[in-house]
């Protein structure tokens, strides 16, 4: 035995402890960094909420929260749905193929039952509330303006579908909840599996 | 026996030389105050750029103490946030004191932060051998953004709600992740209650200690290595009999009794601000946010606090989402890469060729002009402007390799000047 130290045995000890000390603490840290997840009480208050919609006439909204966003529930008239088909040419994603939507949605009119459309009011830009704006070429809109959504933030406009106008910077169509109808006029927002 | 006055001092100095001995032996006290004041010897010819500094130790430890007074009366949940910051403007004696010093010293540490860092950006101070001492401050302002977001939240008013919900929905951007990373920040699917606790955490706690220590490691950082001056020269190179530089003055008593003047004339116009204007017209404190925070109606117009701007207004000019948000992020980070992008070897403004001067001329307008487009409505002129100083601004940046190495430089002096 020398008195001279390994050193490449030490350099391998030094190592392994290292790595090991390192793989315990990232370990350590997933209590931590999961505690940042929304809590059980979150998800509880942000479970699917049951809307009656009997009294939501022809043209017109209703405004219901579901997990701090506005859901616009729209009414549309034959006149509304027939302009959805005449302006498709000004979109950007007519056929929702790049938003987001449950599956058993429509790709064009956007909802399941085609006269009520069920549509958050987040826009996909920055997630500004966008405004109602129905009526049809309103003088500061334009004539070109067919009734939709407009957002105030950065001037984003969807159709009465919540599809997203080309050139504007809102990426996709305003995002449909999962939803379900529990009864004709009962709607059940945030599952579309019914009532479990 | 008779007592006279000079006895009496004459024995309190002994006791005080006793008792600085004692502590001496046993925590290095007069070790510490003589490698950085009194023997930390700093140019001599420094001008008012180098008062910025000290100016911002000075707003930090403004912002911790009128910090500490705000929480003893602050609420950090959505149903108490708003009123209990009019109950400190309304019912707590000096309470709008208190937050009216805390607000505009927000605005005045991101003013004095970035003079702070054009200084640096005029002498070269980012150069060999202090590259370190950049990073760490380039760290500092990162988490100065970060106090200053998640600061902003706290007043619960409507423009904090959907400032918050813009620049955390900006996470949302990233592929795959983004929305569960976005879940994740909130601690919910919306800024609620619950994200208002964890940025009051943040905001209180976590920042603050990092900041605090990062700006330790900053000045250890520089005294290690000794400060820059405005002919960019080392003036450790030329030294006396006595070991110090011949340019070098005791950073105490000469340069602290100068930033004294310095600060006097900061709290001058920092005091005007805090009795006079504390909103400034809407710039350090914004209308929307007098209206308490409404999950269901977006102010008409959204823009940040004016220190953000420029590179709000960077994001704004991009049409596609994702790659707003990638440009924001590199016009945020670029900075950091300065003390290797600049390949002159002089450092100094003064002896530097004029290809810099138009570049660095370049660089201070687009940055002034972003700005203010940040703070403006969105229009088609004001976008095509933002695109052309987004691309200027890159430009100074990335083009800063090629310039400065074809730079015609002055020749450099042995002495400091003026």
């Amino acid at each position: 035995m020398t008195d001279k130290a390994d050193l490449s045995r030490r350099h391998f000890l030094t190592a392994a402890t290292a790595v090991t000390g390192g793989v315990g603490l990232v370990a350590a840290t997933v209590p931590f960094v999961a505690s940042f997840r929304p809590s059980a009480r979150a998800q509880a208050l942000g479970a699917p909420v049951e809307v009656d919609i009997s009294k939501v006439e022809p043209g017109a909204l209703l405004r219901v929260e579901w997990r701090g966003r506005v859901i616009m529930i729209v009414h549309r008239t034959a006149e509304m749905l027939g302009q959805l088909v005449t302006i498709e040419d000004d979109l950007a994603d007519p056929t929702s193929v790049e938003s987001e939507q449950p599956s058993n949605v429509d790709a064009r009119h956007r909802s399941l039952r085609p006269e009520i459309l069920v549509v958050e009011g987040v826009c996909t830009h920055l997630g500004c509330v966008p405004t109602p704006r129905f009526e049809v070429a309103p003088a500061d809109l334009g004539p070109d303006w067919h009734g939709g959504f407009y957002c105030p933030c950065h001037g984003s406009k969807f159709d009465l579908a919540g599809r997203v106008y080309s050139g504007f910077p809102a990426p996709t169509n305003l995002r449909v909840p999962p939803y379900s109808f529990v009864t004709e006029d009962v709607v059940l927002i945030g599952t579309d599996l019914g009532v479990t | 026996m008779l007592t006279t006055s000079s006895d009496v001092m004459d024995r309190l100095g002994r006791n005080l030389s006793a008792l600085t001995v004692w502590i001496d032996d046993r925590f290095p006290m007069t070790k510490l105050l003589k490698e950085h004041a009194t023997e930390y010897y700093a140019s001599k010819n420094f001008n008012f750029w180098y008062g910025f500094g000290v100016l911002a130790s000075v707003v930090l430890v403004l912002q911790l103490v009128t910090g500490i007074l705000l929480t003893m009366n602050y609420k950090p949940s959505s149903a108490e946030a708003f009123a209990s910051v009019e109950y400190i403007m309304r019912d707590v004696d000096w309470g709008w004191l208190i937050r009216y010093l805390h607000s505009t010293g927000a605005s005045a540490f991101f003013i004095v932060v970035y003079l702070h860092m054009y200084r640096a950006m005029l002498y070269g101070s980012y150069k060999k051998p202090r590259e370190l001492i950049w990073l760490i401050g380039m760290a500092i302002y990162f988490c100065m953004m970060a106090e200053g977001f998640f600061g902003y939240l706290l007043p619960w008013g409507n423009m904090s709600y959907w400032g918050a919900q813009v620049i955390v929905s900006l996470f949302g951007a990233v592929p795959v992740v983004g929305e569960g990373l976005a879940e994740w920040i909130r601690g919910d699917f919306y800024i609620s209650d619950i994200t208002l606790n964890r940025f009051f955490a943040f905001h209180v706690i976590a920042v603050p200690l990092m900041l605090l220590m990062l700006v330790v490691v900053h000045i250890m950082a520089l005294h290690e290595v000794g400060s820059n001056n405005p002919d960019g020269i080392e003036i450790k190179k030329l030294k006396g009999a006595d070991g110090v530089p011949l340019d070098g003055v005791a950073f105490h008593p000469y340069h602290t009794s100068k930033d004294l003047v310095i600060i006097l004339v900061f709290a001058i116009a920092f005091s005007a601000v805090v009795f006079f204007a504390p909103s400034l017209g809407g710039y350090f404190l914004e209308h929307a946010n007098f209206d308490p925070a409404n999950v269901l109606q977006t102010p008409e117009h959204i823009a940040p606090v004016w220190y953000f701007t420029p590179f709000y207004a960077i994001l704004r000019a991009v049409p596609n989402k994702l790659i707003g948000v990638i440009l924001m992020g590199l016009a945020v980070m670029l900075p950091v890469f300065l003390p290797w992008l600049d390949r002159c070897k002089v450092r100094s403004i003064r002896y530097r060729g004029w290809s810099y001067t138009l570049a660095l001329s370049v660089f201070v307008v687009s940055f002034l002009v972003l700005g203010y487009l940040g703070l403006q409505p969105v229009s088609d002129l004001y976008t095509q402007l933002a695109r052309v100083f987004t691309f200027t601004y890159f430009a100074y940046f990335i083009l800063m390799p090629f310039y400065t190495s074809w730079e015609k430089t002055k020749p450099v002096p042995e002495r400091v000047t003026k």
